[in-house]
């Protein structure tokens, strides 16, 4: 077992009271295994991210009985112990490429600077690693690119830099933070497929964050859907997609378009859509967490709060739908 | 422009494109020239001045310049009061004003900037002490601040140059805790976390290079400021002290001749002006060059 998070609550000190981001969440992952986690905005995904990267800010109270990498237990680590493991066991990247890379520097003198700091190497090395790993992230001319500053790169070759920069140290564990939601539908793809070869290419663990179903549907081995920084339905991709008994999940893959069916014109109905909006995290609904948008909520929902069962974490789940995504 | 490059076309390096940018502003090139003439006047002035600026010419006091009538072209700029030739005096003084200039921005350059990127990278109670420092010295009229510091340090040329930074540094220390701050919610700060650096290579390494724009614009108007401020100090009889060839203590030694001597004024009076404004011009076509905002 690589990760293993085991009720993992984080709860941030604000002006207006405390508020639980993520709460009782557990889940692991394995070698060479591929986890995409899905949910809508503000469910706590970066949050989950940052606290595993060990990067929240100092406001942000972080608990659980477990939170270990390969064994290692990451909540009784010094900061200049997790410098030592950011980058290098866990690394990551970003939403926006474009941004998180520094204007001041050209891409090379990161790259290299990122290798110096993580692999014992000369100078020298460093530049012809960075070479190849350019190559490897299919960067054509890799030489020129290298002495490219970051304005001077398109968002998916940005994005191909970052993705080398985070491979550069052989991390265990690679968290992809919406990768491609900053970069046009053509790119994505490319993006996605580049992560999914080299995640398969070197044995790594692959996490996935993204709001888009479509985009963890082709690309891993589980799914787990989080709602108001819960975890409501974990399971294997196919699994979730094809049979989601959670409404929520449900109500997610119902709202996702479908090309064939908008490009047939006599189908103009509008897409479905959950109402409501989610939970405010300062005074979260008593019971389920989504009862109060559920279509299908009953008393029980509304009093007591479901656990995590099989796949789903909900009373009443639905027998499970075979739409196909 | 250079031939038509045959393959690609290769994209401006930050270099090119920021002098180009600058060549294009007018006043901030005349600046440069004048600023480069004075810099050059001042690193060669033991062989360039005419004779030694302490030197006193018995017979030749008060003499106007030698355009004027009375005027002798032994003394091209005239002489003052004791006989001394204004033009080495004003020689000499160049590299001491630019100098004090100099020294004053780097000690307020350095440990404003140092104050600030701390107040601005770690914020809570660091940012609060170093921020009340600044409001204190801030809430103190500069000159008359300048004029206490030279007072307890005893009047001099390097205590000025001391009273003269201490007034300066708050500027310094506001501008960068506002760009820090600014720069620290950038991604790239994240993803330097995330690659594991530490607080003083992100603090120097990432941000710092990032805020250096608008840094190297304050530099350059704190420098005009700073002659000022000592020149100032010199006017007063806090800096540099009578046989110095300092233009502020030039100044301050022709007030009494005013009316019957203008040119003793006139001459230092109108070297501060020039390279203050000279200073300001370079300063304003800097920050249009270097801040992309004021980009066309």
């Amino acid at each position: 077992m690589l990760l293993d998070v085991q009720n993992l609550t984080i709860t941030f000190n604000t002006k207006n009271g405390l508020l639980t981001a993520v709460r009782d969440l557990s889940f692991q992952m394995e070698t060479g295994e591929t986890l995409g986690v899905v949910g809508e905005s503000g469910c706590g995904k970066s949050i989950t991210n940052l606290a595993i990267m060990g990067l929240l800010p100092s406001q942000a109270i972080v608990s659980a009985t477990r939170l270990s990498l390969e064994g290692k237990d990451l909540l009784s680590l010094s900061e200049r112990e997790w410098q030592r493991l950011r980058g290098k066991d866990i690394a990551m990247i970003f939403q926006d490429p474009m941004s998180a890379l520094n204007p001041c520097y050209s891409v090379g003198d990161q790259l290299v600077e990122t290798l110096l700091v993580h692999r014992d190497m000369s100078k020298k090395d460093a530049r012809l690693e960075s070479l190849n790993l350019m190559e490897q992230v299919g960067i054509p001319a890799p030489g020129e690119r290298l002495k490219a500053y970051p304005h001077e790169l398109s968002g998916g070759m940005a994005q191909r830099v970052m993705i080398a920069m985070a491979i550069s140290s052989n991390p265990k564990l690679l968290i992809a933070d919406e990768p491609t939601t900053a970069l046009d539908v053509t790119i994505q793809d490319q993006i996605l497929r580049l992560l999914k070869d080299i995640q398969e290419k070197r044995q790594m663990s692959l996490m996935l964050v993204t709001h888009d179903l479509g985009v963890v549907a082709q690309n891993t081995d589980r799914i787990q859907v989080m709602y108001a920084g819960e975890l409501v339905e974990a399971g294997l991709t196919r699994d979730v997609i094809h049979h989601s008994t959670h409404p929520y999940t449900a109500g997610l893959l119902a709202g996702h378009p479908d090309a064939r069916q908008s490009a047939d014109k006599t189908h103009k109905a509008r897409l479905p859509s959950i109402q409501g909006m989610v939970p405010n995290l300062r005074q979260r609904p008593q019971g389920c967490q989504f009862h109060p948008r559920c279509a299908y909520a009953q008393d029980k929902c509304r009093l007591e709060a479901p656990k995590l069962t099989g796949q789903v974490s909900c009373h009443y789940p639905l027998p499970g739908s075979s739409k196909i995504c | 422009m250079e031939a038509a490059q045959p393959k690609e076309l290769t994209p401006q390096t930050p270099w090119q494109e920021f002098r180009q940018s600058f060549a294009q502003n007018k006043g901030a090139v005349i600046g440069l020239v004048v600023l480069i003439f004075f810099l050059a006047v001042g690193i060669t002035s033991p062989f360039l001045a005419p004779y030694n600026p302490a030197q006193l010419f018995d017979g030749a006091y008060r003499l106007p310049p030698a355009f004027v009538t009375g005027g002798s072209t032994k003394f091209l700029l005239g002489t003052d009061d004791v006989g001394r030739d204004i033009l080495s005096r004003l020689i000499h003084g160049t590299a001491l004003s630019l100098g004090v200039g100099l020294m004053i921005v780097v000690v307020s350059l350095f440990s404003g900037t140092i104050l600030g990127l701390l107040a601005g990278y770690f914020e809570k109670s660091v940012d609060r002490a170093i921020m009340r420092l600044t409001d204190i010295i801030m809430a103190l009229p500069s000159t008359l601040l300048a004029i206490v510091v030279a007072a307890i340090l005893g009047p001099g040329l390097v205590n000025a140059v001391w009273a003269v930074s201490i007034v300066a540094i708050p500027n310094y220390i506001r501008l960068v805790r506002a760009l820090v701050m600014a720069e620290k919610k950038r991604a790239y700060v994240m993803a330097a976390q995330a690659y594991g650096a530490g607080h003083i290579r992100i603090m120097v390494g990432e941000i710092l290079p990032n805020c250096m724009a608008p840094i190297i614009v304050q530099a350059t108007l704190g420098l005009s400021e700073g002659i000022l401020n000592a020149a100032a100090l010199g006017f007063l009889g806090l800096g540099a002290q009578p046989p110095t060839p300092e233009w502020g203590t030039m100044l301050a030694d022709a007030r009494p001749f005013l009316e019957s001597s203008p040119w003793m004024v006139t001459f230092p009076g109108l070297c501060i002006l020039l390279v203050v404004l000279a200073l300001n011009l370079v300063g304003d076509g800097l920050r249009d060059a270097l801040d992309p905002r004021l980009k066309k």
